[in-house]
């Protein structure tokens, strides 16, 4: 990053000694120290959430065990977080709700991603009527707060892990489909696809194959830049009891059935919580520096 | 203007019916039928057939939906499941004090979004700017209602600096009632001079509004830094500063006018998402709004309740969006073309 100088006028870095350290270093300067810190902190905590099963202190303690004799113990060298109302590790089912969260975050991007990044470059591709259509539609889902319309939607489904993931994709795909129809817009007024076009290459295959991967890049940005709000609002449904249930670790779910300890038995509900905020964090600083990277 | 008002009213008519349209869908999905549900399971045939009547389930899905939104226009919203009163009344009296929790917390966040995103753009690529963007990112990742739970058991439960729960000290209904005009009790108190309910309000507001106020002073803090550092390179702030303007000058005199017109928009769109969140905020600290009134609802799965809820949250984020896309058109005219 160039840093402004006293005029606020950009100034060029020094140039570096080229020795295989500053290479890399150099290397990695091209990607938005925010970015990367991000990355790496995602990365940690995706690697907890595969390994859950291995590095878990207690990996029973993750799904419905009970320990009566040790409920509540605060946090000690066997439990480092305590534990909770039947005695489960609470650090244990800390690394295991990592593995609910980020299934959740996953399948709704992708979800979300998928259908509106079609619905998005075809609104963008065709214009006209087409356009029209699907960006009213989207107009109408945007006009609920994201978290107003997945609760709505999770009150009248069953309370479910996979509700939580549908009601959460429904009112996330709009994003994706506007940014993607104005991106796709401008794609396709550029040659390559004028060219396509007068080839006689079909308009799906234009689409799929010309218009669409030339698309991508804002969408990806957004897509990470999202991971938290999904966590967040996830994490949210499952606290109101819309979401996970008995025996499953969510971190939501956790806080949920701790708040009324809190005051006693403080472990209970502070590491779920902070488990939320970092791993919202993670994705808000990742899709920050990709975001200013690409602003630039 | 008059076309661009219009074609921008027609939009978000179009808009209120679509959301009226999916609030209506989202309902029928209810499991089991409501007819079941409202004559009882052990209602003998004929008793479920008039119940079925009654709600007019029989008719086609296009007549229902028209009776919706002709019940929805007349007033009737149905009747709420768990207070058994219409949920229009239950919206009206809970709405004005989510509006209080809400506005005190939009203006948490504006007196401490603005002035952190100048000295974040004042002092960009330094420490200052840095350890700002890294808590306005903190502020905007942290899940409302566990911050909730720990600044009500640290500030309330374990030092009582405040109050733990509700609007205000309901004692104080003996010795100083309050006369009720807009539901709003803060407002009430102010202009009937009822000063010991507007401190107990007071009290009462802070931890909540504090609450809510992290996810829009965040995103205030973040857009004004943005706005102000691209308004600092335009050639107006280059002339200034050849003018012999200091940097801070620039930006608080010249750039932070221009930068703020997208901040207040920002403002209008976050102001829904916040009621949304205060739902959760407000289901811990018992404040009486419609998120605790949501919070019940879900709890008995009171579907006319939500219903009312989601609807009455989604008009407000169209008429905010309008009346902020109409401001625009009146103060940047180039809007109305787009």
């Amino acid at each position: 990053m160039t840093a402004p100088g006293p005029s606020g006028a950009p100034v060029a870095p020094l140039p570096l000694r080229r020795t295989a350290l500053s290479r890399l270093v150099g290397g990695l300067a091209g990607v938005d120290r925010l970015a990367l810190a991000g990355a790496v902190l995602l990365g940690l905590i995706v690697l907890a959430a595969l390994l859950a099963p291995w590095i878990a202190p207690y990996p029973d303690d993750g799904g419905s065990a009970t320990h009566p004799l040790e409920a509540l113990l605060p946090p000690s060298g066997a439990h480092w977080f305590g534990t909770d109302q039947v005695g489960r590790d609470v650090l244990s089912r800390v690394l295991y709700g990592a593995r609910t969260s980020l299934v959740i975050a996953v399948a709704v991007l992708a979800l979300s991603g998928i259908v509106g990044v079609v619905l998005g470059v075809v609104a963008g591709y065709a214009g006209g009527w087409e356009r029209d259509v699907i960006m009213r539609v989207t107009d109408v889902f945007l006009a609920f707060p994201a978290l107003l319309l997945s609760l709505a939607l999770a009150v009248v489904l069953q309370p479910s892990v996979t509700t939580v993931i549908v009601a959460i994709a429904v009112t996330w795909w709009p994003w994706y489909a506007r940014l993607t129809a104005s991106v796709a817009a401008s794609v396709s007024t550029r040659g390559f696809v004028d060219s396509a076009c007068c080839l006689g290459v079909p308009a799906p295959l234009i689409v799929f194959r010309h218009v669409l991967p030339n698309s991508l890049t804002p969408v990806l940005v957004q897509l990470s830049l999202d991971g938290g709000g999904v966590i967040l609002t996830a994490a949210a449904l499952s606290y109101l009891g819309l979401g996970a249930h008995e025996p499953t670790a969510e971190w939501g779910l956790m806080v949920q059935q701790g708040q009324s300890l809190f005051t006693t038995d403080w472990w209970v509900v502070t590491f779920p919580g902070l488990a939320i905020l970092v791993t919202a964090f993670a994705f808000n600083v990742l899709g920050e520096g990709l975001r200013a990277r690409l602003a630039r | 203007m008059s076309r661009y008002l219009i074609r921008r009213l027609g939009q978000a008519l179009l808009v209120v019916a679509g959301v009226v349209t999916l609030t209506f869908v989202i309902m029928r999905l209810v499991p089991g039928d409501p007819a079941v549900a409202y004559a009882g399971p052990r209602a003998s045939p004929a008793e479920l057939a008039a119940a079925r009547r009654q709600f007019g389930l029989d008719d086609p899905v296009p007549v229902q939906l028209w009776n919706y939104v002709r019940d929805l226009l007349g007033g009737d919203w149905g009747v709420s499941l768990h207070t058994r009163r219409p949920v229009k009344d239950d919206l009206f009296q809970a709405f004005p004090a989510s509006l209080e929790l809400v506005g005190a917390a939009l203006v948490i966040a504006v007196v401490a979004g603005i002035p952190l995103g100048v000295a974040a753009a004042r002092y960009k690529g330094k420490f200052p700017d840095l350890s700002i963007r890294l808590s306005s990112m903190l502020a905007v990742s942290v899940p409302v209602f566990w911050l909730a739970l720990a600044l009500q058991t640290i500030f309330a439960s374990a030092l009582g600096w405040f109050p733990v729960a509700g609007e205000y000290d309901t004692g104080l209904d003996r010795t100083s009632p309050l006369h009720v005009y807009t539901n709003i009790t803060a407002v009430d108190a102010l202009f009937t001079g009822n000063w010991p309910i507007l401190g107990s309000t007071l009290s009462h507001l802070v931890l909540p509004a504090l609450v809510i106020a992290a996810y829009p002073a965040g995103v205030v803090a973040q857009m004004t830094r943005a706005a102000l550092i691209e308004e600092s390179a335009r050639d107006h702030a280059r002339l200034e500063r050849a003018l012999g303007f200091g940097e801070t000058a620039v930006l608080t005199r010249f750039a932070l006018r221009p930068a703020l017109n997208p901040v207040l928009s920002l403002i209008a769109l976050v102001f829904a998402y916040s009621i949304v969140n205060g739902f959760l905020v407000e289901a811990v600290f018992n404040w009486p709004g419609l998120g605790r009134y949501a919070a019940d609802s879900i709890r008995s799965l009171d579907t006319p309740a939500i219903a009312g809820v989601t609807l009455l949250v989604a008009v407000l984020y169209v008429l905010a969006n309008l009346a902020v896309d109409l401001l625009q058109g009146v103060i940047d005219p180039r809007v109305r073309t787009r």
